[in-house]
């Protein structure tokens, strides 16, 4: 770790200043933006839902902010520089999950919630008991999720601002937890999606730039930039064929399928995704903007193909072995450097710090969107519907969001500064894990299944989510190996990193018997109201 | 409790959902969606299989550096992005105006 420091700073030195410039602008230009819409936020509704008045088109933009995170970015462009294909089947599995939340889950989803995911499954089942499981999970997936953004965005913006020791690290966590705490409590919905629809043009028109750059080094012939990767990759074909991670044994072939799982069912249980669908005034409004975001996220992870393998073809040297001392992390940032000219040169430098930018906005943007969620279930779901039951005021409920905001904006940063050593691609595989196993079968059993009910739900969410949990804690991720939390104990038996294999039929199996266990059979009355509403929109939420 | 909706909204619920329009939107919807999940998700298991256990299959060229592994996995963005598209263009022919005649129904009945 020390020596990578010491090769980033004599990378990044003599245009810190101008890298440091960008970073403040997106800064003030974010604060700005908060200030802007704080003036319009007055009801639950603009404080939850951003009044339910963004149009698909921008909705679309904001949901690619929210879901192209760091991990996406920095993390796969990085993964394809180092593992060559392998990291590609990352991207595929984050956009084939758009069907799943296109076609079953976005248009049903607006007609029948409010403004959380427990809204949905309260429709029809007990509010309390539904509430508190819907709460939990949707709080232990963001902040599976807001862990993995803060780490990464320390260890990022440290090297790239080349500060150096764990304060100058703990203190940028520290920073970027108190602008995302500034956005939610500042700004609500409104102000998170505007930061987030600013920060996916930001993203688009950078990775663009880059692509371009790269594409037209070679011509614009992607065989000569695979072929030139592959060479300088040491790995030489290998290196554009699956297998170079996962291919190493029957049990990473096997943890690489569990992965799969997790990602393709994962997005459409993800609580930042979901609660984006509230803020558009109709279903129709909700399907236009998953497809601005299949457009968007696609076109993205098109592109970091080009990145990830134009990094392993151009960047050589110290810039190289930085990449691979970081994970890859620094991957897209060295290339923009080296198609600007390398080391050393204006305009390497330039697009370094454009770049190095970006990756900051990324971060700001996803933090804020999975802080607003926590927020919004802990004040909406925990506070008015089970502790009050419902009889809380709007003021005193968008009051308990803000203070919720803060108390999990400081939870996160409390976590995150201990929890730098934490691997940043593991967080964000069991944040989809979670999703995939705990909040998938519960809505999909609520939109599908007349049966099913308040013991089928609890027990799908608690089941998923610590049958999830539980396994990676039992994982060689957590101990008994050497790239291990714990590297010199060991009391794992499950032999797999990703849970989901195991974890997502177990949520579901779960929701099963607890439903046909139960004679309670109120649930079913209202699955006629719930399925009208949820097909029509007849007495959605406006 | 379960959320209260007005008697008249309830009555108006059950009404709707006996109709034919209904019945006819929701086989339509489930008709499309129910195979198209079918399909794409063993679409895109065949590709995570194959890339695990075919790997000379995977590695063949099929044009300079460009091998069957990078075409397959360019031919899941393809088949998302139709499928995508198919979707659209399917709720906005055959559900939207089954959908908007239901909903207006029921908006006439409890008031909007």
């Amino acid at each position: 770790m020390t020596t990578s420091l010491v090769a980033q700073t004599s990378l990044t030195g003599e245009y810190r200043g101008l890298t440091a410039a960008l970073f403040l602008g997106v800064v003030l230009l974010t604060v700005g933006i908060t200030f802007w819409a704080s003036r319009n936020t007055k009801t639950a509704s603009d404080y939850y839902a951003g009044g339910r008045s963004f149009s698909g088109a921008q909705n679309g933009f904001a949901i690619a902010g929210d879901y192209m995170s760091a991990a996406s970015f920095l993390g796969i462009s990085g993964a394809i520089a180092l593992s060559g294909y392998d990291g590609f089947l990352y991207s595929i599995g984050f956009l084939v999950a758009w069907l799943v939340a296109l076609l079953l889950v976005a248009e049903l989803l607006r007609n029948s919630g409010r403004f959380t995911m427990a809204d949905q499954l309260a429709y029809r089942m007990r509010q309390r008991p539904v509430r508190t499981a819907a709460a939990t999970s949707t709080v232990v997936v963001s902040i599976f999720y807001l862990l993995a953004q803060m780490v990464g965005a320390g260890a990022l913006v440290a090297l790239l601002l080349g500060v150096e020791g764990d304060a100058a690290k703990n203190a940028t966590i520290a920073g970027v937890g108190a602008l995302m705490i500034f956005y939610v409590v500042v700004g609500g919905m409104k102000g998170t999606t505007w930061v987030q629809i600013v920060k996916a043009v930001l993203l688009m028109t950078g990775t663009v730039l880059v692509t371009v750059l790269v594409l037209a080094q070679y011509g614009f012939n992607l065989s000569d930039l695979l072929g030139t990767a592959a060479a300088n990759s040491g790995h030489g074909q290998a290196f554009l064929e699956p297998g170079l991670k996962y291919g190493v044994s029957t049990t990473s072939k096997i943890d690489f399928v569990s992965l799969a799982i997790a990602l393709v069912l994962g997005t459409a249980g993800l609580p930042h995704i979901l609660i984006r669908f509230y803020t558009v005034p109709t279903a129709r409004q909700a399907r236009k903007s998953v497809l601005w975001a299949i457009a968007l996220i696609g076109s993205f992870y098109l592109m970091t193909l080009v990145l990830g393998f134009g990094a392993a073809a151009m960047v050589t040297g110290d810039a190289k072995q930085a990449i691979v001392d970081t994970g890859g992390n620094l991957a897209s940032p060295l290339l923009a450097q080296a198609v600007g000219g390398g080391p050393g040169t204006t305009g390497g430098a330039v697009l370094l710090a454009l770049i190095s930018a970006v990756a900051f906005a990324t971060i700001l943007a996803v933090v804020a969107g999975l802080t607003l969620t926590s927020a919004s279930s802990v004040a909406h779901d925990l506070y008015a519907n089970v502790m009050k039951k419902g009889t809380a005021s709007e003021k005193d409920e968008v009051k308990m969001a803000r203070i919720a905001a803060f108390i999990i904006g400081g939870v996160a940063i409390a976590l995150a500064i201990p929890g730098q050593k934490l691997n940043v691609a593991f967080l964000v595989a069991l944040a989809f894990a979670v999703a995939a196993s705990a909040n998938l079968p519960a809505l999909l059993y609520n939109l599908f299944w007349k049966r099913f009910n308040t013991r089928g739900a609890v027990w799908s969410i608690y089941g998923g989510l610590l049958s999830a949990v539980a396994l990676v804690l039992f994982s060689p991720t957590v101990s008994g190996a050497e790239t291990a939390l714990f590297p010199n104990a060991d009391w794992s038996w499950f032999p797999l990193a990703n849970p989901g294999i195991v974890s997502v039929p177990f949520g579901f199996l779960m929701g099963w018997l607890g439903t046909i266990t139960a004679t309670d059979r109120t649930a079913e009355e209202h699955f006629v109201e719930l399925e009208v509403r949820s097909l029509t929109g007849a007495g959605a939420a406006t | 409790m379960v959320e209260q909706v007005s008697s008249k909204a309830h009555q108006s619920y059950q009404r709707l959902h006996a109709t034919g329009e209904f019945a006819e939107l929701k086989r339509s919807y489930l008709g499309f969606v129910v195979p198209v999940t079918i399909a794409f998700m063993v679409w895109y298991f065949l590709y995570v299989v194959l890339s695990n256990w075919a790997p000379g299959f995977m590695g063949a060229k099929v044009l300079g550096n460009i091998n069957v592994a990078l075409v397959f996995g360019l031919l899941q963005f393809v088949t998302t992005f139709a499928l995508a598209w198919a979707y659209q263009r399917f709720s906005a022919r055959r559900l939207d105006p089954l959908a908007d005649q239901l909903r207006d129904e029921f908006e006439r009945e409890v008031g909007a």
